[in-house]
């Protein structure tokens, strides 16, 4: 069987701060890691290769050269082999960009059992790529995904598809996408074989448009359907008011008063 | 089946009238069906055309009238047995097959668990673009186009997305930001029955079975009232004080996603960028800092109060009223100060 993970290298958005004077993000000194979702995606599909014979689990990012990183982390958790697409034509590209390149990345890998990706990556929070590659492969798809069994013999996957007041027992037969949540599992850690046999001895591969049989009019910026307008960081001029007061009795009548005054309470 | 393409020149003028998928479960209307009749009345009025809300479903006659007199003035009813459940292949062809006919120039869908499976299927079926998750939209005054505003970044940064070459503009809204759309009993539409090209063999990706979880109901979305506990609280046990506090006021009990993330209270409870948004009559932070995660899920509350120990913490800055000092003073003096309002009352 075959799975391959789609992984994404984000910012950790977490230790994201603002420049207030110049309503840009500080990207300085922000750690980059793996997508969270991305990596239950992974956990997911290296449990399947522990517990299923003969699986080969391959994780395939697009990024930057940097990106390799991630996909080093991805080898030392356990994953057979990793790729990476990398090319400036890539640059700019939104969702359906995205999907365009790693579909096509997925059909010349080919054979596939399990698409596995995250739900949605923390910079752009879209949850957009992983069904917009299932559509472009022609796959059935289940998102938002907490818990995976695989039936082999009967080439089908049951899954437990989570929605916001419990969840949908689904099925669907192979080859499927999946995205997964948080709730799935918890990734393991890199273990020192993963770090020192396989991260340091696997090759990542690194594909660029020229391996990619793909229509240059539907990637990059060029080939995006939606445009950034502008950003902004949001704004809050607003001055309120403090609460003054001796102790906290005091404190307690002022807002007592207040919420009187406004008729809240 | 091949691929979509986008950018392809297509004549934008075909394209008319502003659509919302409503959603429904076990035939009710979900109230983000009614933001999206809210936001897609305003849009609809700016540019001069109709309104209609999609529906699909299965017996679904009071949903569609519901739909009418929230705004709506047309409804695609489409009743079929295999629509009674959602399914991403099912909804995706009915409604694709639906939009290539009809041709709206805006659809928007609810940012749900489920519209976020719907909406860049049906978008990349179509060849057009979508836009995840928007807090704010608006027609620019100059070309009539849509400007779609959403958080990315956790919050940090707000980016405006437009669509400009392709048809229909799409987004995903997120549940709990617009306002709903008025009701009025008097409110005349059509109804029109749709009878989709559906089989059996196009749902690959079955439902066996839709499990509610019997967590206990926490109700933000509709809540007046919320008081909210995060980190400051210091230990699991704070939140019994908070939920003391919240039951006085007659509110819900609300956290951050610190709390959460600690262990210290069911996720159902998170506000935020990854919970829930609100926007109460009255919020009352207690012991959050405000990351920006935070803030974006209820920054819109009518009234905020903040109780925080630390006089820089970010909560501050857009707290309508500020209580510097120790929640565990605090709130036990709001509450007795609560009980003895008459007199406190009197003196003043």
């Amino acid at each position: 069987m075959k799975i391959v993970v789609c992984v994404k290298q984000v910012p950790d958005t977490n230790e994201v701060k603002i420049n207030h004077e110049t309503g840009t993000l500080i990207r300085e000194g922000v750690p980059s890691i793996i997508n969270p979702d991305d990596k239950n995606a992974l956990e997911e599909a290296l449990r399947i290769k522990d517990i299923h014979k003969d699986v080969t689990v391959t994780v395939l990012s697009m990024g930057p050269p940097q990106a390799k990183e991630a996909l080093k982390e991805a080898l030392a958790m356990g994953a057979d082999e990793a790729i990476l697409l990398t090319d400036r034509a890539f640059a700019g590209s939104d969702t359906w960009a995205t999907a365009t390149i790693l579909s096509a990345a997925l059909s010349k890998i080919g054979d596939y059992d399990i698409v596995f990706c995250g739900r949605q990556a923390i910079d752009g929070d879209t949850a957009q790529v992983g069904p917009e590659i299932a559509e472009f492969l022609n796959l059935p798809q289940i998102t938002y995904v907490s818990n995976l069994e695989v039936d082999e013999d009967n080439n089908k996957v049951i899954a437990h598809r989570s929605i916001e007041d419990g969840y949908f027992v689904m099925e669907s037969k192979m080859p499927v996408l999946l995205t997964a949540i948080k709730d799935l599992n918890t990734p393991r850690y890199m273990s020192a074989w993963g770090i020192f046999q396989n991260a340091n001895t696997t090759e990542i591969m690194e594909w660029t448009v020229d391996d990619l049989t793909v229509d240059l009019t539907q990637i990059g910026l060029k080939g995006s359907p939606t445009n950034v307008y502008k950003t902004f960081v949001p704004t809050r001029k607003f001055e309120g008011e403090i609460l003054e007061g001796e102790t906290p009795q005091d404190k307690a009548r002022e807002f007592l008063v207040r919420m009187k005054e406004r008729h809240i309470l | 089946m091949s691929k979509a393409k986008v950018n392809q020149g297509i004549n934008l003028d075909e394209y008319k009238n502003v659509w919302i998928i409503a959603e429904q479960r076990d035939g009710k209307v979900l109230n983000i069906a009614l933001e999206l009749l809210g936001e897609g009345r305003k849009l609809a009025d700016k540019l001069g055309v109709e309104l209609t809300a999609v529906l699909l479903g299965h017996n679904m006659d009071e949903a569609a009238e519901e739909l009418v007199k929230y705004g709506a003035d047309n409804v695609l009813k489409v009743d079929h047995e295999l629509l009674k459940v959602y399914t991403t292949d099912g909804y995706t062809k009915v409604i694709t097959d639906l939009i290539k006919e009809r041709k709206p120039e805006i659809v928007l869908i609810g940012a749900t668990t489920i519209g976020r499976d719907l909406g860049p299927r049906i978008a990349s079926r179509i060849g057009t673009g979508l836009t995840a998750d928007c807090t704010r939209l608006e027609i620019d005054e100059t070309d009539g186009k849509l400007l779609q505003t959403r958080p990315a970044f956790g919050g940090n940064l707000m980016a405006t997305i437009v669509c400009p070459k392709n048809r229909p503009q799409m987004s995903t809204v997120r549940p709990g930001v617009m306002e709903k759309a008025k009701y009025n009993v008097d409110r005349k539409g059509n109804i029109e029955k749709v009878i989709p090209n559906i089989k059996d063999e196009d749902i690959i990706a079955k439902v066996l079975e839709v499990i509610k979880t019997e967590k206990k109901e926490v109700n933000l979305a509709d809540a007046s009232i919320i008081v909210s506990g995060g980190r400051g609280l210091g230990n699991p046990e704070g939140f019994k004080l908070i939920e003391e506090f919240a039951k006085k006021l007659g509110g819900v009990v609300g956290s951050s996603r610190a709390a959460v993330d600690s262990g210290w209270i069911d996720s159902s409870h998170q506000v935020g960028q990854t919970g829930t948004t609100v926007r109460p009559k009255l919020y009352i932070a207690c012991g959050i800092s405000g990351a920006i995660q935070h803030l974006a899920g209820m920054s819109e509350s009518d009234c905020i109060i903040a109780i925080n120990k630390n006089p820089d913490a970010p909560i501050f800055d857009i707290a309508h009223y500020s209580i510097v000092g120790d929640l565990y003073e605090i709130i036990p003096a709001i509450m007795d100060a609560i009980d003895d309002a008459d007199n406190i009352l009197k003196e003043i």
